[in-house]
């Protein structure tokens, strides 16, 4: 199956959760709501063939709204193909349903999108940091979380 | 309450069968792993993050510092991301890609020696490591003489090379795999009929293709398990369909069959690079895109045009279209993938690597909850992991 058939079979039985779909340098990326996350990846996978969770993570695009993009980057190891989910994450609210019962990959994926970007991760098995100790505060790939530190004045350049 | 059924210890962070700062706590019965927890972080340096604060090419440095047992595959994945997100894939010049293989299966044959080399030795077969650091050694000097490094060898850029081969080398490098498949052959006699080694590595760390799957495996670990599936044929980068090569699939989903995969791919790995080499012919090494490419040394200080065009690119960069790609390419240890977003600007808005070692060893539970202590210094050998990439 191509991927625009798997697309158009996605819109077909989801309708409106599909919130759009675009292609880039011959990649295909669909939008859905954050909401049906589980259910849309369970047909991908269960109906659709894409059986393997390739990697998963989230964008930050602080200004805009929604702030954040969970990114699934799925394929499909009987036809080679591929194809990218994303879920649009609102900053309150800053949480989406695990997929590791979908993929048991997401498990340590989820946990690394937690650790350093800062989305929860509903009904998650381990819900714990992975890179980061235990005790860190804030989650560094953030936008709005200093490259040098949290309390470290910027490096203004050794020509001061 | 104390619980007396079972003993909690440390594996790691400081054990030198974990291949860097891996630790694991392990809850054992007797001598049984009834289960295991590994705790990664120790080696982070926050790559992803630095390199949003980089231009395109200042990020190519920090990609030899994940698998640094592989760097040319980590530079190979990272600049096939940015070509693709520039829309000039098809502008690579012919004798850039062939080097590219040539130097990929190199690696593959450096990284594949370290891991036969460690993976013996933990399991206590000490000669073999001593003639597999001897080959590697080889290798280490012709990376020296390709890029100036023997590991960080920041060679490939996004556009070609940064330099081309120097004279005599592909003389040196056709000797070198010439001798290659007699030292397989050593190794192996060393191996491969020996009893003890067949007893420590046989029916242990079994993983079925379908747990494989679900856990995200790839590489010579999930081709140990009988999944046929290998990017260098399914999702051809740099010309590789162009090369005549056998993937290697064994089923029998032990460490045993894994030993046997990684082999026989060295193997392999000596065909494509007679082949590449003799395909190898005199040629512009780097795209005509002059927005882009950093400009050879010597048209910086000779031309007008170059030295606008290297400052221009040094001090600003160049702005890849507003856009999103994916490209995974087929590291020694698994699928190695750049997941690069352009917001338009010189540098990346994000840039995700996708670690084959760190999604393999979610997989390491799986594959010793149950069987006994020693086996889980074979099963971390097997999954041939590197921290660097793990931890990044």
């Amino acid at each position: 199956m191509s991927v625009q058939a798997a697309v158009d079979k996605l819109k077909a039985r989801f309708g409106e959760t599909v919130l759009a779909t675009s292609e880039f340098r011959g990649e295909t990326t669909v939008v859905v709501k954050k909401e049906e996350i589980v259910v849309v990846c369970a047909f991908l996978k269960g109906e659709l063939g894409f059986n393997f969770l390739t990697d998963l993570c989230g964008v930050d695009y602080m200004g805009q709204a929604p702030r954040f993009m969970v990114v699934y980057q799925l394929y499909n190891i009987g036809t080679h193909t591929r194809l990218r989910i994303k879920a649009p994450v609102e900053e309150g609210d800053a949480r989406i349903d695990t997929v590791s019962g979908v993929w048991a990959t997401a498990n340590w994926l989820e946990r690394e999108c937690w650790d350093l970007m800062g989305i929860t991760f509903n009904n998650h098995p381990d819900p714990r940091r992975i890179l980061l100790p235990a005790d860190w505060e804030g989650h560094p790939l953030r936008k709005d979380y200093p490259v040098q530190g949290p309390d470290r004045e910027p490096y203004q350049g050794r020509l001061q | 309450m104390a619980n007396f059924e079972t003993m909690t210890i440390n594996m790691g962070p400081q054990h030198p069968s974990t291949h860097g700062v891996l630790q694991l706590v392990l809850e054992l019965d007797g001598e049984i792993v009834r289960k295991a927890t590994p705790h990664i972080g120790f080696l982070h340096r926050g790559v992803e993050k630095l390199a949003e604060h980089r231009t395109y090419h200042q990020v190519l440095p920090l990609t030899d510092r994940l698998d640094y047992l592989a760097p040319m595959h980590n530079n190979l994945g990272y600049v096939l991301a940015v070509e693709k997100l520039l829309g000039i894939t098809d502008a690579i010049p012919e004798r850039a890609q062939v080097v590219r293989v040539l130097l990929a299966e190199l690696t593959r044959l450096k990284s594949h020696l370290v891991w036969l080399a460690c993976h013996a030795l933990d399991i206590g077969a000490m000669t073999v490591f001593i003639y597999c650091f001897r080959e590697r050694e080889h290798i280490m000097n012709i990376y020296e003489k390709v890029s100036g490094a023997r590991m960080t060898s920041n060679y490939f850029r996004v556009g070609g090379l940064s330099a081309d081969l120097p004279a005599g080398l592909e003389q040196e490098i056709r000797e070198f795999v010439n001798t290659m498949p007699g030292h397989i052959e050593t190794y192996e006699g060393l191996l491969t009929g020996n009893k003890i080694w067949q007893k420590r590595i046989k029916d242990v760390g079994v993983i079925s293709a379908e747990d494989a799957i679900d856990l995200g495996v790839t590489g010579p670990s999930l081709r140990g398990s009988g999944v046929d599936w290998d990017l260098r044929r399914d999702q051809p980068y740099s010309g590789y369909e162009n090369y005549d090569f056998e993937v290697v699939v064994e089923d029998g989903c032990d460490t045993w069959a894994r030993y046997h995969v990684r082999l026989k791919e060295m193997r392999e790995a000596c065909k494509i690079i007679h082949q590449a080499l003799d395909k190898l012919k005199p040629g512009p090494i780097l795209a005509d895109a002059p927005k882009i490419v950093l400009p050879p040394k010597q048209a910086t200080v000779n031309t007008i045009e170059g030295l606008i065009h290297h400052f221009k690119l040094i001090s600003e960069g160049f702005k890849p279209e507003v856009g999103e790609v994916y490209v995974g390419v087929e590291n020694p240890k698994g699928e190695v993938g750049f997941y690069l977003v352009s917001d338009g600007s010189p540098r990346p808005h994000r840039m995700k690597i996708r670690p084959a070692s760190f999604i393999n060893l979610q997989a390491l539970p799986k594959m010793c909850e149950g069987s006994m202590i020693a086996d889980v210094v074979a099963v971390i050998g097997t999954l041939d992991i590197v921290l660097g990439e793990i931890d990044r």
